[in-house]
């Protein structure tokens, strides 16, 4: 076929399936300026700074027009300028611009635009009315004052992770984007993935830093402050320093971490290796019962909390592993009093990831013993990167330092956990090894390898076969969970990750827009799998020695109290109870009616009416307590309706009616027993 | 279950039988404007009037033996709602105006027993000073060209009978049993029929890309979210005739293989609602809409969808966003509905006027329906006049009509503040509401249709008229409707959001007297900008009224801006101070606070304020004792 072509500023570009004018033109290497194109995100058509000038067409966004043959575009008229400009400038004089204490100042894109643009003065009135800060999630800070309405956030999280957390709300110049009902982040759904953040153009929505609490730590003498690395990281922090993506810099993290003063350097591998004996075991212990299959890998948080809160019937499928981070933690608190000599409650765990949610997982209460934290700090990537910056070091020419025995010690398996499909192979190495009991020499499993969102694999091990599904992405891991559930599909085994790309991809990882960086991050890591010695976590001494001086068996009493956790279903939105009906009674009967969405199209709304009407036409207002709830989470269930704790699902106005009834009754009967 | 078809001609010929033995009907009007005026009340005095004089009265006419001759009851809006309620007295033709449910009594026995008229509620013209019987007398009514709202103020709109009876539905049975879906398009292109919602696009061409798309499921959206203010013509056709807008969507479904659509009105046409949720409800149990249309092997249902109360959504992508259960926002196009519409599939979304017209132009052929109008743009076009005219209201006219002919004849002249026709008080017309533009002197004379306003910076939008009188000034008339575009944008793109407030601060400064020469040049250069690179139509007309008003009255902006003037005497913050000479002592505090030395006057005489220097900075009100000094 003829090649066809679209002239841009006079030359001619080859149309070569682009989906856009806005990708032709970048690949005539154009960057033309934009807030709300993301090429993994629909097209959304509003910052209004893509336009360009068609031949006989006029202004239109680049974003949003598609390629036709002899097209003649221009991108720079003085129009096309002005508009630019003006729009860069309306977007200043509503912006808080505090941009010297903006966590986003050297990455903004809005000030990067400004200056690209030329923008000395903002023409316009100042408008911005501050708005609260909400810095209630512990993995996110969400600044209201810096948003500019792009919607790159409210899109990635619906339509990458399929949750939705946060939305528009309000009209014109009163939008904002805001959480469900304009809660707090911590009080809705949101997952603490942090997508959000990372295609953040502004400081609207940052990880939640640590930094401060670190430093006070390491100033601490009584403390002995200790590291793990986690595998996406040795991949990733170069890029803070200008260095390719991929680049693999251990042990200048290592040295950077020595010089700042932690006292050890660890690696979060040498857990993952523990992680893949404790959760290899536990999936062929399910596979010969054939019980709780498919088994879910758990060592993703954002997964873990999504899994919570939206299939709270597949959490007995979840590996009850705990994620490496946290059996680092809990290894390390049994382990290290002893090597370091100082008492556990005195060591300061802290971690350091790709990513934001394992700030909140740091926090959940399971992993607290005796008031401690298992890990004390969880810092991202980014955040050590500021440390670094801090401390003055020249990262690039720090002489690279070994990390410590013998928690440093970990295998390439434990390495590859940081890309999707890492967690899938490094189990096969051990399964397929321990099922056939033949020791496995070729241990690269590529199948299970790739980018693609939801990718299948079946791997025979002694006349065996492993059906594995790998997902990343929670709207994928959505389409297979429904699939679980409704029994539509037979894997054995189904790794999920909540970042694109798996951990490499992390919110908490230096931020970029080229697709490439993941792909390099990801070779990085299986390039640091090739160095190393060992390649299979049933070959790492120093997992042998941990079982045999600290965890005993595999499996076991031991190993299932530090290094495994349980689930449990979880409201998506906390506290969001509507009084209806105050009752004033001390002894009041409290009442509840879900009206969460599943509840609501199965009638709780009428049934609210009902019942409301009913207690005032017997005029019983004083005697109970009625509230609106969001919700109970037995969705499928509905409406659920409580009526003095005694939770009814599939309830009727009869039900409820009746059940009321003799509850009153029942404090009645106890009221003229106490005046007998 | 299949239900019979549905014989028209049998259904009409009872239903015309049976109006053949009513000697008498009277029509009251229940439009909103009315009801709002009382009409209801109005309607049960009647009934209960006739019965207390012992006349027998038909409310539903049946082809039942009926009793009587007289029929009372109730039509859509009769246009002429500033003289409501409206009362007709058929056959005669007489029209009484704000009838109250007291005066039924005097009509029941002097028009319908003795046969006389009641001259006190007769139509005054202001202008001749005769007192006219029937429509045909009133200027109003009589200079206009009632197409599509014709039956809206005769028929009763709940009686799906007698929607049929005047030939209702026929339309439609051509199109399903004897048409093609390429046949109807090709008679609506040969119509000129372009869209009525604003755009102006032909309806023919958009229905024909829409037949061309492939696929089984197609949608016919109805476009009833009116939301210019102070604009009401959809409103009073879906209250008026609501049948006709159903049978325009039915052809329109079958020129395009739809077999689902939808009705999207505003929640706050509440009568509206109602009236086209019985109409469908009406049509579903006569077998006119469901499966097997008069026979046929196509099926056509139809939703009615309230609107949440955006503007917006009358923007065609932001509708179906919210038919789908999304914000309202609208979509970048292409694509097109016609190629991408509701639920990702092929939609043809159409004005309530623009389908109310397709039966029309279907029962009296393209060709005839050309005879009205302009070449460009045929047929006729409904208008809510008002503001400083003297009739104000619904009307409708060929396209091509002048504006001279809608203000001064229609509208019966300009008033002035006090409400008198001078003759010498119109200053313009702000056309198309706040997507529109403005028109003056200059464009008395101009044959009104969709290019020629076009060519003048003005747009017939949906149809809002307001006629503005020489103390109206132009400044806050800009503001007024940025106000509303800037409470409207829906907020998703940048210029529209933020432009339209900022666009609204420079007026504000204009009207507070804090503008510069700046001001006005950031003014034009933001409108340009808005208007250039916004997103959707919403977004991009929303400076049309500023850019227009400050063509034609650049004098007035620039008054504002270097003398602190308002030549309308509007702006407050622009008043000079004024000396009451009764109350002035001639003391000449005032005079020596005067930083300018604006003020002059003899000592122990009355001081007086010199306009040209004053910079009304409020020395002299806070100096004067004897508070004669006055803002």
């Amino acid at each position: 076929m003829d090649k066809t072509f679209v002239n841009v500023d006079g030359r001619d570009i080859p149309i070569e399936g682009e989906r856009n004018l806005l990708e032709l033109i970048r690949k005539a290497g154009i960057d033309i300026p934009t807030f709300c194109y993301h090429s993994d995100l629909s097209v959304y058509g509003a910052c209004r700074l893509c336009l360009v000038d068609i031949e006989g067409r006029g202004i239109v966004t680049s974003c949003s027009t598609l390629p036709e043959p002899g097209m003649k575009i221009r991108t720079k008229t003085e129009e096309i300028r002005e508009i630019r400009k003006i729009a860069v400038e309306l977007l200043l004089a509503n912006h808080d611009q505090s941009c010297p204490t903006c966590p986003k100042s050297a990455s903004c894109q809005l000030q990067n635009l400004a200056r690209r643009l030329g923008i000395e003065e903002v023409r316009f009135k100042r408008t911005h009315t501050p708005a609260p800060v909400d810095r209630t999630s512990p993995s996110l800070v969400r600044d209201p004052n810096k948003c500019v309405l792009c919607g790159d956030c409210v899109r990635a999280c619906s339509e990458i992770q399929g949750i939705g957390a946060v939305d528009f709300a309000g009209r014109g110049a009163s939008s904002t984007v805001v959480p469900a009902f304009g809660k707090d982040l911590s009080k809705v759904e949101c997952v603490y993935c942090g997508l959000c953040a990372s295609v953040c153009p502004t400081g609207a929505i940052t990880p939640k830093s640590e930094v401060d609490a670190v430093w006070r730590a390491l100033d601490n003498p009584k403390k002995k402050v200790v590291a793990q690395i986690a595998p996406a990281v040795r991949v990733a922090l170069g890029e803070h320093f200008g260095m390719e993506p991929g680049t693999v810099t251990t042990g200048q993290i290592a040295a950077a971490l020595k010089a700042i003063g932690f006292a050890q350097v660890y690696d979060t591998s040498f857990a993952a290796d523990l992680t893949v004996v404790e959760e290899a075991n536990e999936f062929l212990d399910r596979a010969e019962r054939g019980e709780r299959l498919p088994q879910f890998t758990s060592c993703c948080p954002s997964w873990v909390k999504f899994a919570e809160q939206y299939y709270p019937d597949l959490l007995p499928n979840l590996s009850s592993c705990r994620s490496p981070q946290q059996m680092f933690g809990s290894v390390a608190r049994e382990v290290l009093p002893e090597k370091l000599n100082v008492s556990a409650k005195d060591i300061v765990i802290v971690s350091i990831m790709p990513c934001t949610a394992k700030k909140f997982e740091a926090k959940r209460p399971e992993f607290k013993h005796d008031g401690i934290p298992d890990v004390d700090h969880v810092l991202t990537t980014q955040e050590l990167g500021r440390m670094i910056e801090e401390s003055g070091l020249d990262f690039k020419r720090l002489e690279p330092e070994s990390l410590d025995m013998p928690l440093g010690f970990k295998t390439g398996a434990g390495v590859i956990f940081g890309a999707s499909g890492g967690v899938t192979e490094a189990v096969l190495r051990y399964a397929v090894e321990k099922i056939s009991g033949v020791r496995l020499d070729a241990f690269d499993f590529r199948d299970v390898r790739g980018e693609e969102g939801i990718r299948e694999a079946t791997i025979s091990a002694a006349g065996k076969e492993i059906r594995l599904a790998i997902v990343h992405g929670l709207a994928n891991a959505r389409k297979v969970a429904d699939k679980v559930r409704a029994g539509e599909c037979d894997y054995d085994l189904i790794e999920v990750m909540t970042c694109p790309g798996g951990c490499i991809g992390g919110a908490g990882q230096p931020v970029s827009r080229d697709p490439n960086v993941k792909r390099r991050r990801a070779r990085g890591l299986y390039d640091s799998d090739k160095m190393l010695e060992l390649h299979k976590s049933q070959d790492n001494p120093v997992v042998t020695q941990c079982y045999a001086k600290h965890l005993g068996e595999i499996g076991g009493e031991k190993a299932h109290a530090l290094l495994h956790t349980h689930y449990a279903s979880r409201k998506r939105i906390a506290d969001t109870d509507l009084d209806l009906l105050n009752g004033t009674d001390s002894d009041k009967l409290d009442v509840s009616v879900c009206v969460g969405t599943s509840c609501m199209v199965r009638g709780s709304q009428e049934l609210l009416h009902s019942l409301i009407d009913y207690i005032e036409e017997r005029g019983l207002q004083n005697a109970v307590d009625v509230r609106a709830t969001f919700c109970f989470e037995q969705c499928d269930r509905g409406p659920t309706v409580s009526v003095g704790g005694n939770v009814m699902e599939k309830c009727t106005f009869e039900r409820a009616r009746k059940a009321l009834e003799d509850a009153l009754g029942k404090l009645n009967s106890e009221e003229v027993k106490v005046e007998n | 279950m299949k239900t019979a078809v549905i014989n028209l001609d049998q259904v009409s010929k009872e239903y015309i039988d049976a109006a053949n033995k009513i000697t008498r009907r009277v029509v009251i009007c229940a439009g909103t404007g009315c009801v709002a005026n009382g009409a209801l009340k109005v309607y049960d005095a009647f009934l209960s009037e006739t019965s207390a004089a012992g006349v027998d009265v038909v409310t539903e006419l049946r082809a039942e033996e009926t009793k009587g001759d007289l029929r009372i009851s109730r039509s859509g809006c009769q246009g002429f709602c500033q003289m409501g309620p409206l009362v007709t007295i058929e056959p005669e033709g007489i029209l009484y105006t704000r009838v109250k449910p007291e005066d039924a009594a005097e009509i029941v026995r002097t028009t319908l027993i003795e046969g006389a008229l009641v001259d006190r509620l007769l139509y005054v013209d202001p202008v001749s000073g005769t007192r006219c019987t029937g429509t045909a007398e009133i200027p109003f009514y009589a200079r206009q060209s009632r197409t599509v709202l014709k039956k809206c103020g005769h028929i009763d709109p709940e009686d799906i009978i007698e929607y049929i009876a005047a030939e209702g539905y026929t339309a439609a049975r051509e199109a399903y049993t004897r048409m093609t879906p390429q046949t109807i398009c090709e008679e609506i292109l040969h119509s000129g029929l372009r869209g009525r919602g604003g755009g102006g696009f032909p309806t023919g061409r958009k229905w024909d890309l829409t037949r061309k798309q492939p696929g089984p499921k197609k949608y016919v959206i109805c476009n009833g979210d009116e939301g210019d203010p102070g604009a009401f013509m959809d409103r009073s056709v879906m209250e008026g005739n609501p049948h006709s807008v159903i049978e325009g969507m039915m052809i329109a479904a079958r020129a395009i293989g739809a077999d689902e659509g939808y009705v999207y009105v505003r929640a706050e046409y509440p009568l509206a609602v109602s009236r086209i949720r019985k109409a469908v409800t009406d049509a579903e149990a006569m077998g006119l809409l469901g499966d097997n249309v008069f026979g046929t092997e196509h099926s056509f249902h139809i939703d009615v969808m309230e609107g949440a109360g955006a503007f917006v959504c009358g923007e065609e992508t932001a509708l179906i966003g919210s038919i789908e259960g999304k914000r309202g926002m609208p979509l970048p196009k292409p694509p097109f509905p016609a190629q991408s519409g509701l639920f990702g599939k092929p939609t043809v979304i159409n004005n309530v006027e623009t389908l109310a017209s397709v039966p029309i132009i279907m029962r009296m052929g393209a060709a005839e329906f050309r005879s009205y109008g302009t070449e460009s743009s045929p047929g006729t076009k409904t208008f809510a006049l008002t503001g400083h005219v003297v009739n104000t209201g619904l009307i409708e006219v060929p396209f091509g009509a002048t504006l001279r002919e809608i203000v001064y004849n229609i509208g019966g002249g300009v008033t002035n503040d006090r409400g008198e026709v001078t003759g010498e008080s119109f200053k313009a017309v702000q056309i198309g509401g706040p997507s529109g533009g403005c028109l003056t002197e200059e464009h008395l004379e101009l044959p009104l249709d969709f290019d020629s306003l076009k060519g003048v910076g003005a747009m017939v939008g949906s149809g809002g008229l307001v006629v503005m009188n020489k103390q109206t000034c132009m400044v806050r008339m800009a503001r007024y409707f940025m106000q509303f575009t800037q409470n409207e944008s829906c907020g998703k793109c940048v210029l529209c959001r933020e432009g339209t407030k900022q666009m609204l601060a420079l007026l504000d400064d204009i009207i507070e007297g804090n503008a510069t020469g700046h001001t006005l040049e950031m003014l034009e250069k933001l409108a340009i900008a808005v208007q250039k690179g916004s997103l959707c139509g919403l977004g991009k007309t929303a400076p049309n009224p500023i850019l227009s008003l400050m063509r034609h009255f650049r004098a007035e902006y620039e008054a504002h801006v270097h003398q602190k003037r308002c030549p309308a005497g509007e702006c407050k913050a622009l008043a000079i101070p004024e000396i009451d000479p009764e109350k002035c002592k001639g003391c000449t505090m005032c005079a020596k606070k005067c930083p300018v030395g604006a003020i002059s006057g003899e000592v122990k005489k009355p001081h007086v304020i010199s306009a040209e220097v004053c910079i009304k900075c409020g020395a002299c009100v806070a100096a004067c004792k004897f508070d004669a000094v006055m803002l």
